[in-house]
């Protein structure tokens, strides 16, 4: 246990040199904490509308500005934030489940089982999703939880490769074979064995799938078949913003601005996280 | 090798059909037949309707039906555009496409390959900083936010490109191919570097210094054929990606492509075009897939083997 714990303190101190990872987790922090507490400090209600006012430029009353309705566009981002990111954690987390468990099943069980799965993996890898979420979008109707769990369903793939390969160099260590040799039960060997060994790649290729799933999110939103009004993530802000974009420039830019910088942010903190975690790969 | 080839076709032969079914029944699936959005119309209507579309026949023979269709290209009549059959709004739609890819291609190889090159040759230089920060907002500004950007600093502001359509004034073809290809150039740009600084440290590269090579005959003759394998490899993906762009750029610039007729069948619930298009998408997928690959293999003599 002191092994693997001053590994992840190894990790932390170079982790903490690296300035744009750094800067990307306290981006991150603050963003998440605005998130949660949208109710509180939004300025107005999501769907509080002040016709009278209509599209106004960012001013004291409403810092940037608002959109069509009179709606604040800063209470807007806020609240898109909630979406935004939970849909990132969420369908990341889906994935991470089936990716881990595919991979470390695969990778466990070798031989034909492994050739078996794998080969549906390589398969899965050749075929258009995003045209299948799409698809499942319009059957099924645009169902916030089937969007989570679609878009969950179909990033899981290279997590599985990733935890496959590690599994494969654990699997011959003596301490697999010694819990072997002690009767470990197949379940408990996954969870008390091999998984605490493959928490550093699982960790940093989460951190690479939220932005990826984030931008699938808003990708399907723009296109008018994600998130549906008057509820509002990222992409329909932006949606919004490209319609209106040549008289009320302020409601593309605020909301791609703060879209980008997250995605900066969580990008500069998986590859810091990926370096930290294996130096081998960083040069 | 040949072996290889054989079994790479072979294998994406099941899945095609696998997938071609898989849609079907999911489209069979949802909920409310195709014409229920409609005013009501009388039962009369409805069933000659259903009669005129082969809906009343048993699910298993509209399968084979379908199935066999596709063999000889044909994917049924359009439930929304009555009288035109999905191939041929396909085949309408498809050469514009194309030709979009086909610039958003060039342009990513010729502005990836270009400064991922470089940026390998001149590490730890502005000429390595520079490009690669660029990369770094190619990825992480999506094509969605990117083209209006675009149209808003050269369309509006500027006034120097068209701000939409496709083939119709000068120059508005810039636009949406630049918008379509640069986070393409981005990624290229990074794999290239990552394939190009392995290629760089290895032996057979000091033996061609060594030998006393100039240094352009040891990047383009030694260098760049194992060091660009990488992005090869990526090409294959990238038209999964380019296809899923269009869908963003042909509704963002208005251009009459199978993007963005997709778009609207998703709209309008055009299931047999829905339907239709799936199945060509991936099938054109499959197939670069296919060729990515076996380029990536015949560029690679050391994974001929397995």
């Amino acid at each position: 246990m002191s092994n693997s714990s001053s590994l992840w303190s190894d990790a932390l101190s170079r982790l903490l040199k690296n300035k744009a990872a750094v800067g990307g987790a306290i981006i991150l922090l603050i963003l998440i904490t605005l998130a949660i507490l949208a109710p509180f400090i939004a300025p107005y209600p999501y769907a509080y509308q002040d016709l009278d006012l209509g599209a106004s430029p960012p001013s004291s009353a409403h810092l940037l500005g608002t959109d069509v309705l009179g709606r604040d566009l800063l209470s807007r981002i806020l609240y898109g934030a909630r979406i935004s990111l939970l849909v990132g954690f969420i369908a990341t987390t889906v994935a991470l489940f089936i990716g881990v468990s595919w991979g470390i099943i695969a990778g466990y069980f070798g031989g034909k089982v492994d050739s078996i799965m794998m080969r549906i993996v390589d398969v899965l890898y050749g075929l258009p999703f995003i045209i299948f979420i799409i698809l499942l979008m319009v059957i099924f109707g645009r169902n916030l939880w089937l969007l989570f769990l679609a878009i969950g369903a179909i990033e899981w793939l290279t997590m599985a490769r990733i935890v496959r390969a590690q599994v494969l160099t654990l699997k011959n260590q003596e301490f697999v074979l010694a819990a072997q040799a002690m009767g470990v039960s197949n379940f408990a060997m996954f969870k008390r064995h091999l998984l605490p060994n493959i928490l550093g790649p699982i960790a940093v290729y989460a951190t690479l799938t939220i932005p990826q799933v984030m931008l699938l999110e808003s990708f399907l939103s723009f296109l008018g078949l994600g998130i549906q009004p008057p509820m509002s993530s990222w992409g329909t802000l932006i949606k919004d913003g490209v319609e209106s974009m040549e008289e009320y420039s302020w409601l593309l830019i605020y909301p791609g601005l703060t879209f980008t910088i997250t995605l900066f942010s969580l990008n500069f903190f998986g590859d810091g996280l990926r370096d930290a975690l294996d130096p081998k790969t960083s040069d | 090798m040949l072996s290889i080839f054989l079994k790479r076709i072979l294998l994406a032969i099941p899945v095609l059909i696998a997938v071609a079914s898989i849609t079907f029944f999911l489209v069979r699936l949802a909920p409310g037949g195709p014409f229920d959005a409609e005013k009501a119309v009388s039962e009369q209507v409805m069933k000659n309707l259903n009669e005129v579309y082969n809906l009343n026949a048993p699910l298993s023979e509209q399968y084979f039906d379908y199935m066999s269709g596709i063999l000889v290209g044909d994917f049924g009549p359009s439930f929304r555009f009555p009288g035109r059959s999905v191939t041929e709004l396909i085949m309408t739609g498809l050469p514009v496409t194309f030709e979009l890819a086909i610039y958003s291609m060039l342009i990513a190889l010729f502005i990836g390959t270009l400064s991922g090159v470089t940026a390998a040759l001149k590490r730890n230089t502005f000429l390595d900083y520079i490009p690669m920060s660029i990369a770094m907002i190619g990825i992480c500004v999506p094509t969605f936010l990117l083209g209006p950007l675009l149209v808003l600093i050269f369309g509006i502001n500027l006034e120097l490109l068209p701000v939409s359509g496709w083939d119709q004034l000068p120059g508005d073809k810039i636009l949406p191919s630049l918008t379509l290809g640069f986070a393409y150039a981005a990624y290229i740009a990074r794999l290239s570097r990552g394939g190009m600084l392995e290629i760089l440290n290895q032996d057979f590269i000091r033996t061609a210094r060594a030998k006393g090579l100039t240094e352009t005959m040891v990047v383009t003759k030694h260098a760049m054929q194992g060091g660009l394998i990488p992005v090869v490899s990526f090409l294959g993906p990238a038209v999964a990606g380019l296809l899923a762009g269009s869908f963003v750029v042909e509704t963002i610039f208005q251009i009459p492509g199978l993007g963005r007729f997709y778009v609207e069948a998703a709209f309008n619930r055009d299931y047999t075009m829905i339907l239709g298009t799936t199945i060509f998408f991936s099938f054109m997928i499959v197939v670069f897939n296919l060729f990515s690959d076996i380029l990536a293999l015949w560029l690679n003599p050391r994974s001929r083997d397995i």
